[in-house]
């Protein structure tokens, strides 16, 4: 369980949030929806430890996370918008790099982990591929299976149907479910009202929830 | 053509001792460029003042005096006398490591700050990140100036003549001296343009080989 409790952030002298409280049961889904510009992406590095919060305390299964940049770990998986795969290796190797180097895992371990992973996020055909070869929708699913192979305690996304089409979004939303019936706990941050609704999860609208 | 003969045993011992300097910089220099200039990035102000002091230093005075101050200078401030050899090629590696970390300052500058973020939520540290994320990329993107400066070490060598190195240059100017003809001027023009050919060609191939990925 996720709990974000008291959660403040400033920036240049405005309020982003204050005193923002938030509870996500394991495997739910909450999407953050608002606007562009209003704090959605703030939100979401001050819960990844890549931006410092003025306050507030955030807890995953009662352990507490750091709120500064010293966090380390890798507790809160990240899709980023524009996805963050290193360029220079492949998918299979952007999925194992942080398991092998991070996590020490034995290859015993961490390969056929990424396999099951390439094959549930049908990456298996673009294993050996570099980041340029592939689509944006298979950018995003690399982008998954390399949080996932940490095995984070949650999964935050950032604005994932930006610059996807149609039907690669409805891929996005249907991978997003299989997890949840996974029991993957994930924060998805859009301003695309559509696609949060076919989620159905809970909803945080930064618009009209937050105090400012 | 005989005469050429005659005196290439004396330019190639010279051109040994040209890539002795040569090699023995960029193995010192190369990795010392990537610490400088990682160390820049530093949050301590004083590392960073002293090292944009060196920098300084080292780019805003001329190689040559630079050679000599090390050799002739330091001896006779009777702080410590280095063989010839060896206080040409400290020198050298001084020299080349500050223009090396101007490359490499330049390149990690050049890394979008999402690699590092993307790093860091997968439980990267400051110096797993450097060296499996944004190293790798540096490396591609700064391989032009790289392969530049090299080509450059390869002519700056001849500098050492200054301290009585006998390098491919010293060979040259004493076969001059001696038989009172340029031949030997013309014979090593072509070994420094073989030798620089021969790394473009070296460069070129490291190059393609980095660029399997965009």
């Amino acid at each position: 369980m996720l709990t974000i409790k008291n959660l403040s952030k400033q920036y240049n002298g405005k309020v982003i949030f204050k005193d923002l409280n938030v509870t996500v049961a394991d495997g739910q889904i909450l999407t953050v929806v608002g606007p562009s510009g209003i704090g959605k992406t703030t939100f979401l590095r001050v819960l990844a430890g890549l931006t410092k919060a003025d306050a507030g305390e955030i807890s995953l299964n009662q352990h507490p996370l750091l709120l500064n940049e010293n966090r380390t770990g890798a507790e809160v998986g990240v899709i980023f918008q524009d996805f963050n795969l290193f360029p220079q290796y492949t998918v299979f190797e952007n999925i194992t790099l942080a398991p092998r180097i991070v996590a020490r895992q034995h290859r015993r371990v961490y390969q056929p982990q990424a396999e099951e992973l390439l094959a549930q996020l049908h990456l298996t055909e673009q294993r050996d591929f570099y980041p340029f070869q592939l689509s944006g929708g298979q950018k995003q699913r690399t982008a998954i299976a390399r949080a996932l192979a940490m095995q984070p305690g949650v999964l935050a996304y950032d604005e994932p149907t930006s610059g996807l089409d149609e039907t690669t979004t409805q891929q996005v939303v249907t991978v997003i479910k299989q997890l949840q019936q996974q029991g993957v706990t994930q924060i998805v941050v859009t301003h695309d009202r559509p696609f949060a609704d076919q989620l159905s999860g809970a909803v945080l609208d930064f618009g009209t929830d937050v105090v400012r | 053509m005989h005469y050429l003969i005659t005196i290439l045993p004396s330019l190639l011992a010279g051109l040994k001792m040209t890539l002795g300097v040569f090699a023995l910089t960029l193995i010192g220099s190369l990795p010392f460029g990537i610490l400088v200039a990682v160390l820049q990035r530093s949050p301590v102000a004083l590392l960073r003042g002293v090292l944009n002091g060196y920098i300084t230093i080292m780019r805003g005075t001329p190689l040559l005096l630079q050679i000599v101050f090390v050799y002739y200078g330091l001896s006779l401030a009777n702080l410590v006398t280095l063989p010839r050899f060896e206080a040409a090629v400290v020198t050298f590696i001084l020299n080349y490591t500050a223009y090396f970390a101007e490359i490499f300052r330049g390149g990690l500058q050049a890394i979008p700050s999402g690699q590092i973020a993307g790093a860091k939520v997968l439980g990267f540290n400051r110096w797993q990140t450097l060296w499996y994320v944004t190293l790798p990329q540096v490396v591609k993107t700064v391989m032009p100036s790289v392969g530049n400066e090299v080509i450059n070490l390869v002519k700056d060598t001849s500098l050492v003549y200054v301290i009585g190195l006998g390098d491919l240059m010293r060979a040259g100017n004493i076969a001059v001296a001696r038989d009172v003809t340029l031949v030997p001027y013309l014979a090593v023009g072509a070994l420094y343009l073989l030798l620089t050919i021969l790394l473009t060609v070296l460069m070129r191939y490291v190059e393609k080989r980095l660029n399997y990925y965009q």
